[in-house]
């Protein structure tokens, strides 16, 4: 009880501060100019030094992105923004050549990243966490290298793999998501400057969690970046994402890709803790982040497991997806998503079933408050061959105030004779009942609130990896924060 | 030319012809339907509520369109017998949309007629309710009837009088070339008022049919109204049929569809509760085979605190047969303590068989209750084995899954003998036996 109560006390006090990484790190950074069109794709590739077939890659998903206007379909409120006015590429390390040992980073950068909470450094040692750090548009660090490179394991930069393993990114880019996906997909297809690069060889098990940490910093910047996982034969990889930016008026545009490719009985689990800045408490600024995930199960008994916490963004437009194409594949999708004061989040998953066996299951828990909307929207298709397929859907939404709100959006497509899919949702306030028997017994409602949101998101937090459920769950109580009247 | 072109065209020039054998209440909305339906054409690829159900083939179709309101030379009530018969019921029949004639009932200030003629008489009765929830949707299907539409049935109850028998309206396809109909049903049920309606929707020849229908229900404070749709057509039958529904205070509505036979079934029904503690249960069970095709779209919107509202929609899917449901809860800001479930559970028996589900909810109160749920499936393989390790033989025993399966959609039915007669029906429709409506003389022709 004393143990709960000071993790109380200090969730209070992480919440006083508000968004804490709302600052900005004054780096020298090296931006080109605003605007879009055919020669800054050129530029971002030219300073990138990338090859040929790369550049045509971009020009390719320029042009057909050129014919495309914003999806309209989902349930959100988006303000027109104006893509000729950001910046498509933004280098705090340009003044240098690329980091190679720790000396070369910026001190500032160091510092910008141990404010986050993710030193870079031997420490990252006792938790066994190697980490690609994206700011603005550019990998910043990688850790670890070495000690995976003995492995055979493949984890770096994009753009460094693409100088030094350019059989394998060109084999798989763009094999999951292609370009002519959305709107979204097509522009980062055009722009993406840079992101990470994870290979693992057959029969790997990869010993420690790899983990991405993306930051934009820049004013007036997008951060466009790719990440592309590749786990071969009999493999297996943890891989973490988490994400922030700094507190500013006008709002940022961010629109990623993640792609994995999973071949025979290999597993990957990804777990995203997403806390953009979602806006002050008027609604004002925020990251716009449009996000297109999708893993693609090749081989057989393959496993993609999908875990994302979202706290963040003013908009979130996020379905992370699974095809299931391999006989016996195995994908599961774990949600919590929690909205407050004018955020809005429109996200869910995909699950398409093509081989024989295949089985998914989607856990989605929404949580909103103020006068925010979340929107659970998923999609379940079974085509005809997909024999024996079978699907578990569960969305719950958990409204906090009588502002907010909370809707779900399931679809089902289904045609296949032995498909087994079901759904299943609720929506609900917190019980009476429950806050009453917390109070009954000495706990103030806004802790008994945090309290209770923590145990219904429980079934998803536990799926995270230890260090990012801590994290998560701190954030949890941060974000509904202010929201219990 | 385009389809809506055809229609538009037809539109000017018969404009005459249309209001002249029509009423002023049902002309007066016609041209600004039509501009609408121009504007809006026939739901394309797209448009969200029409995800799964495409129109314009079903459109293209050359059909003529009963413009002079002509009616058949026979008299339905001596030589047709609708399936769900002996059910005691008032019966009135609408031929090709327009209204066959009957004495009227005797029971005091409670109509049951022609609208067309209702509307001459007393227009300013009428005049609070024909058209204003159709309008406000403004649906392109429904304007497209409201353009056409030339006659129909009104039932019309009047303060706390209650109806004891059923009102069974029969809508007869009747015609030796492909045709069109336009139908309207008007609904008023005053304050405690009760009365149950029967739909039941037959084709007697082979023809190409699209028929079009708008009901408008008004339900007052207190009032309970049933309505129950039973659709036995061909399929070549496509049937675009709206509902909207407004229920004030405490009000009760049962709306049951049941699908036996038909070529393309589309069902929108749109239920705004404005008064506090209104309820209301829609159910549905469709049984497809063949290339049927049936879509069930819900809409109900809570607008008010305390209100109730259930769903229930089964299908049972064989061949190349495509089932559709998409219900959407609507949950306004102020509407504490509503209370919603939606489920819609499926059997697809084929695996050319072709399911989408889609239950909604969006909810903007807090205070609320509110679940879904989904499913697409086959027969339990253990129910079977069980079934035939005692001897019943596999097909018999599958026969009997199903029709446990629907049966809980029928038992939503308040009217015992209807329930009865639809148990029978469905075993029937399980065997393979219903492939056209018994006993009729005109079908047995």
């Amino acid at each position: 009880m004393k143990e709960r109560e000071e993790q109380n006390q200090f969730v209070k006090k992480v919440a006083e501060g508000k968004y804490k990484y709302g600052f900005t790190t004054d780096v020298e950074t090296a931006t080109i100019e605003k605007g879009l069109n055919e020669g800054i794709i050129r530029k971002i590739s030219a300073i990138k030094k990338e090859p040929e077939w790369l550049l045509q890659f971009r020009l390719e998903a320029f042009r057909y992105w050129q014919t495309m206007t914003i999806p309209k379909w989902a349930h959100l409120n988006i303000p027109e923004f104006d893509l000729q006015s950001i910046s498509y590429y933004s280098d705090p390390t340009s003044k240098k050549k690329g980091p190679e040992s720790m000396d070369d980073v910026d001190p500032e950068l160091i510092d910008t990243f141990n404010k986050l909470g993710i030193p870079l450094e031997e420490q990252m040692a006792l938790s066994g966490v190697a980490i690609d750090a994206v700011m603005d548009s550019v990998s910043v660090k990688t850790t670890f290298k070495d000690t995976l490179m003995e492995k055979g394991i493949i984890f770096s930069s994009f753009s460094e793999a693409v100088r030094e393993h350019p059989d394998l990114v060109r084999k798989y880019m763009a094999s999951v998501v292609p370009h002519t996906d959305n709107y979204f997909a097509a522009l980062n297809s055009a722009v993406f400057s840079d992101g990470s690069f994870v290979y693992i060889p057959k029969g790997v098990r990869c010993p420690m969690e790899l983990s991405t940490y993306f930051r934009i910093n820049a004013a007036e910047t997008g951060q466009f970046e790719r990440t592309l996982i590749v786990a071969d034969d009999d493999s297996y990889v943890s891989y973490l994402e988490g994400c922030t930016a700094p507190q500013r008026d006008e709002s940022q545009l961010h629109a990623a890709i993640v792609e994995i490719v999973c071949m025979d009985r290999a597993e990957v689990k990804y777990s995203t803790v997403q806390n953009w800045y979602p806006g002050d408490a008027e609604g004002k600024g925020g990251v716009y982040n449009f996000v297109t995930k999708r893993a693609l199960c090749k081989g057989v008994s393959s496993k993609v497991s999908w875990t994302q916490v979202e706290t963040g963004s003013a908009i979130t437009w996020k379905y992370p997806s699974t095809i299931l194409k391999g006989d016996n594949s195995v994908s599961e999708f774990y949600s919590v998503a929690v909205t407050n004061n004018f955020q809005q989040a429109d996200t869910g998953s995909k699950m398409t079933h093509i081989g024989k066996n295949t089985s998914s299951t989607i856990i989605s828990k929404g949580i909103s408050a103020g006068k925010s909307v979340n929107s659970y929207r998923g999609l379940v298709k079974v085509t005809p061959n997909a024999d024996g397929a079978r699907n578990y859907s569960q969305c719950d939404s958990l409204l906090l105030g009588d502002q907010c709100g909370a809707h779900t959006f399931p679809y089902m497509d289904i045609r296949n004779e032995t498909a087994v899919v079901e759904h299943e949702a609720t929506t609900s306030k917190i019980s009476e009942d429950q806050l009453f028997y917390c109070n009954q017994r000495g706990i103030s409602t806004e802790d008994a609130v945090g309290l209770i949101v923590n145990g219904y998101a429980k079934e998803v937090l536990n799926k995270l990896p230890m260090e990012f459920a801590v994290e998560a769950q701190k954030l949890l109580a941060i974000s509904i924060e202010g929201s219990v009247g | 030319m385009n389809i809506e072109q055809q229609y538009i065209d037809l539109f000017e020039e018969q404009y005459d012809a249309l209001c002249h054998n029509s009423t002023e209440l049902m002309n007066a909305p016609r041209k600004e339907a039509m501009a609408h339906f121009e504007k809006q054409g026939i739901p394309k690829k797209g448009v969200e509520r029409y995800r799964y159900t495409r129109l314009d083939d079903v459109l293209k179709v050359d059909y003529g369109v009963n413009m002079q309101c002509l009616l058949p030379k026979f008299n339905p009530y001596k030589e047709f017998e609708c399936d769900a018969k002996g059910l005691g019921t008032d019966l009135h029949f609408l031929v090709n949309g327009v209204y066959y004639d009957k004495k009227p009932s005797d029971a005091e200030g409670v109509y049951v007629g022609s609208l067309k003629k209702f509307a001459a008489e007393h227009p300013e009765r009428l005049r609070p309710y024909y058209n204003r929830l159709a309008a406000a949707q403004k649906d392109s299907m429904a304007e497209f009837n409201t353009a056409f539409v030339q006659d129909g049935l009104l039932l019309f109850v009047p303060r706390n009088t209650k109806v004891e028998d059923t009102i069974q309206l029969i809508n007869i396809l009747h015609s030796n070339v492909d045709m069109i109909i336009f139908r309207r049903i008007l609904v008023v049920i005053e304050q405690g008022a009760e009365a149950k309606l029967l739909l039941c929707d037959h084709v007697t020849q082979q023809q190409r049919y699209f028929s079009s229908q708008v009901i408008e229900v008004f339900v007052g404070e207190n009032a309970h109204l049933d309505i129950y749709d039973l659709e036995e057509t061909h399929n070549l039958t496509a049937r675009v049929n709206h509902v909207y529904v407004e229920q004030e205070g405490n009000s009760n509505v049962v709306i049951n569809g049941t699908t036996l036979h038909n070529g393309l079934t589309r069902n929108d029904i749109y239920v705004d509760m404005i008064g506090q503690g209104a309820n209301v249960e829609l159910s549905g069970m469709a049984i497809a085979d063949k290339e049927q095709h049936v879509d069930n779209h819900t809409f109900v919107r809570h607008k008010v605190p305390n209100c109730t509202s259930h769903e229930l929609f089964k299908y049972v899917l064989d061949d190349v047969a495509v089932g559709a449901y998409s219900g959407r809860v609507l949950v306004e800001r102020d509407a504490q303590k509503s209370y919603s479930e939606q489920s819609s559970k499926n059997l697809c028996l084929n695996s050319k068989a072709h399911m989408y589900t889609q239950p909604q909810l969006e909810i903007y109160a807090d205070d609320v209750k509110c679940s879904h749920g989904a499913t697409v499936g086959q027969l339990d393989e253990d129910a079977l084995f069980y079934m035939m390790q005692r001897g019943i033989p596999k097909t018999e025993a599958r026969m009997l899954l199903m029709f446990a399966f629907v049966s809980d959609v029928i038992d939503q039915i308040r009217i015992p003998s209807l329930q009865e007669r639809l148990h029978h029906l469905t075993e029937q429709r399980f065997r393979g036996e219903l492939d056209q409506c018994a006993g009729c003389a005109l079908c047995q022709k």
